[in-house]
C-alpha cells in the first residue's frame, strides 16, 4: 500500500531533533535508513505525523575501535559493519551475525540504531548488544545519558526509550583476541526473519570456559541471554556431554513464540540445536580467525 | 517538498509530498516507468534503484531522502539508446520471461557488478535472494551475470 500521509523534518543538530520530537507529544518517528519503519507504515502498523530524518546530522555514522572497546554511531548501517576488516578482528561476532540481515539492497540502508529502536524479536544487532553487554548512548532534551542494551528493549517492538529521546551511538566492550564465539540462524531463506538463533561467546582459562554469554533471538517475545545455558557452560571443557548439557539447559529456560512459520515445540527443539552448532563452530574460532 | 536530485545524469528539481516514495515520484512525476513496483513494502526487489552507487530498494526511500543523491534506474543502464552488456547478456541467457522484475534485477546486477566485476556465482546468488523472479528458476540470471563479468571488468580497467 501507498503510505500514509505525515509531515518529514530534516534536522541538522541532535538538539533540533530532540526539540521536533518533544513538540510532537508523542506523534514523531525518528527515521533512519527506513527498511523496517516504511513497511510498517505501508501495513499501517504505525502513522506517524511526523518523520524527524536524521541523516543530516553529523557524527552519527563513525565506527571507532580502540583498546577500551568499540563505538558504533547510530546510523551506522549493516553494509559498513560488514565492509568493515577492522570491525571483524575486533569483534568477529558481530559482522557473522550481521551477514544475516535481510538482502543486499536492505543492508545498504538499514541502520543499527533503527535496528535498536524498532527492537524486533527476530532481529540480530539488538541480539548481539545483549549478548555482548553493550551500552546503548541516548540523547534527550536533558542530555544524554546510557542504558544497557537490555534495559532497552522491554518487549517486542518494544523500548524504555521516551518520547523525545534518540539513540546515538552503541559501545561494546572490548574483546580480547583469544575469546570463541558462534552464532547460527535458523530462518526460511537466508535473510528471512530468524525462526530462532543462538549467540555464544567465552574465554577460556586454561582449557576450562569462562565468562560463558549465550543470548537467543527470534524464538522469544525478546532478544534474551540464557543463564542457565551459560551456567552450563561455566568452568567446564567443551566436549560433546557440556555442550549437550548447555543445549538442554537453552531449550529449557526459554519460553518459545508461536507463529504460522514455527510452534513453540519446535522453536524449543531448534535452540537446542543452533546452541550445539553455534559451540561446535566455536571450537575452531578464536579472535577474527573462522576455522 | 523542494527536492533536488540527479536520475541518470540529469538535474532534477521537484515538488513532493513527504509521503511519495522515490520509486513513485520518477515513475509518475518524472514518467521513468522502467522501475515496476511490486510488493510495495521492501519484500520483493522489483523497484531496486541505485542510489549514490548502491543498490536501494525505491520503495523503502523517500523522495524527499533523496535530496542531493545520484539517481540511476534501469533506463540509466543503456548506453546511446544500445542495450548494455548485461542487457544483451540477459538476452542471449534467456534470462527474463515476463520482465516485471527484470528492472529490478538488472539494476541491482549493475550495482553489484560496477563495484566488483569479479564476483564468483555464489555471492552473485546471494545478492539476488533480495529480487523475487517467479518466472525463470534464476539459473539463466546468475548465467547472465556471470557472462556479463568480462564487460564490466573491461569498463573498470
Amino acid at each position: 500500500m501507498k503510505l500514509p500521509a505525515f509531515d518529514y523534518a530534516c534536522p541538522e543538530t541532535l538538539a533540533e531533533a530532540t526539540g521536533i520530537l518533544a513538540a510532537s507529544e508523542g506523534g514523531a518517528r525518528i527515521i533512519a535508513g527506513g527498511q523496517s519503519l516504511l513497511p510498517i507504515m505501508a501495513f499501517r502498523l504505525a502513522a506517524p505525523e511526523i518523520l524527524v530524518d536524521l541523516r543530516r546530522i553529523p557524527g552519527l555514522r563513525d565506527i571507532e575501535i580502540g583498546d577500551d572497546g568499540i563505538r558504533l554511531g547510530a546510523l551506522v548501517r549493516w553494509r559498513d559493519i560488514l565492509d568493515s576488516a577492522e570491525l571483524a578482528r575486533a569483534i568477529p561476532l558481530l559482522p557473522d551475525a550481521i551477514g544475516h540481515v535481510a538482502h543486499y539492497q536492505v543492508r545498504n540502508r538499514g541502520t543499527l540504531g533503527g535496528s535498536l529502536g524498532h527492537a524486533d524479536s527476530a532481529a540480530e544487532f539488538p541480539c548481539i548488544a545483549i549478548t555482548c553487554e553493550a551500552e546503548i548512548e541516548v540523547v534527550g532534551p536533558a542530555g544524554t545519558r546510557r542504558l544497557a542494551a537490555g534495559e532497552l528493549i522491554v518487549g517486542p517492538m518494544e523500548t524504555s526509550l521516551g518520547e523525545d529521546e534518540i539513540i546515538t551511538a552503541v559501545r561494546f566492550p572490548a574483546w580480547p583476541a583469544s575469546r570463541r564465539w558462534g552464532f547460527d540462524e535458523f530462518a526460511l531463506r537466508h535473510g528471512d526473519l530468524a525462526i530462532a538463533a543462538v549467540a555464544i561467546f567465552y574465554d577460556l582459562d586454561g582449557s576450562r570456559i569462562v565468562n560463558a554469554h549465550v543470548g537467543v533471538m527470534g524464538a522469544t517475545e525478546t532478544p534474551r541471554r540464557l543463564a542457565s545455558a551459560e551456567a552450563a557452560l561455566d568452568g567446564h571443557e567443551l566436549n560433546d556431554a557440556v555442550i549437550a548439557a548447555a543445549a538442554e539447559a537453552a531449550a529449557a529456560e526459554i519460553e518459545p513464540t508461536e507463529d504460522m512459520h514455527a510452534s513453540a515445540a519446535y522453536r524449543r527443539s531448534l535452540v537446542a540445536t543452533l546452541t550445539k552448532r553455534a559451540l561446535r563452530a566455536s571450537q575452531n574460532r578464536e579472535g577474527g580467525k573462522a576455522e | 517538498m523542494k527536492t533536488c536530485f540527479t536520475v541518470n545524469g540529469r538535474r532534477t528539481e521537484i515538488d513532493v509530498t513527504p509521503r511519495t516514495t522515490l520509486a513513485d515520484c520518477l515513475r509518475r512525476d518524472l514518467g521513468l516507468t522502467g522501475t515496476h513496483l511490486g510488493c510495495e513494502h521492501g519484500v520483493c526487489g522489483a523497484c531496486t534503484l541505485i542510489v549514490d552507487g548502491e543498490a536501494v530498494r525505491g520503495c523503502l526511500v523517500l523522495a524527499v531522502q533523496a535530496d542531493g543523491c545520484e539517481i540511476t534506474t534501469v533506463e540509466g543502464i543503456e548506453k546511446d539508446d544500445a542495450l548494455s552488456p548485461l542487457q544483451e547478456a540477459f538476452r542471449r541467457h534467456h534470462a527474463l520471461q515476463c520482465g516485471f522484475c527484470t528492472a529490478g534485477i538488472l539494476t541491482t546486477l549493475h550495482a553489484l557488478l560496477s563495484e566488483n566485476p569479479d564476483v564468483e556465482a555464489d555471492e552473485i546468488r546471494d545478492v539476488l535472494s533480495g529480487n523475487i523472479c517467479r518466472c525463470t528458476g534464476y539459473i539463466p540470471i546468475v548465467e547472465a551475470a556471470l557472462d556479463a563479468r568480462e564487460a564490466y571488468r573491461a569498463a573498470g580497467s
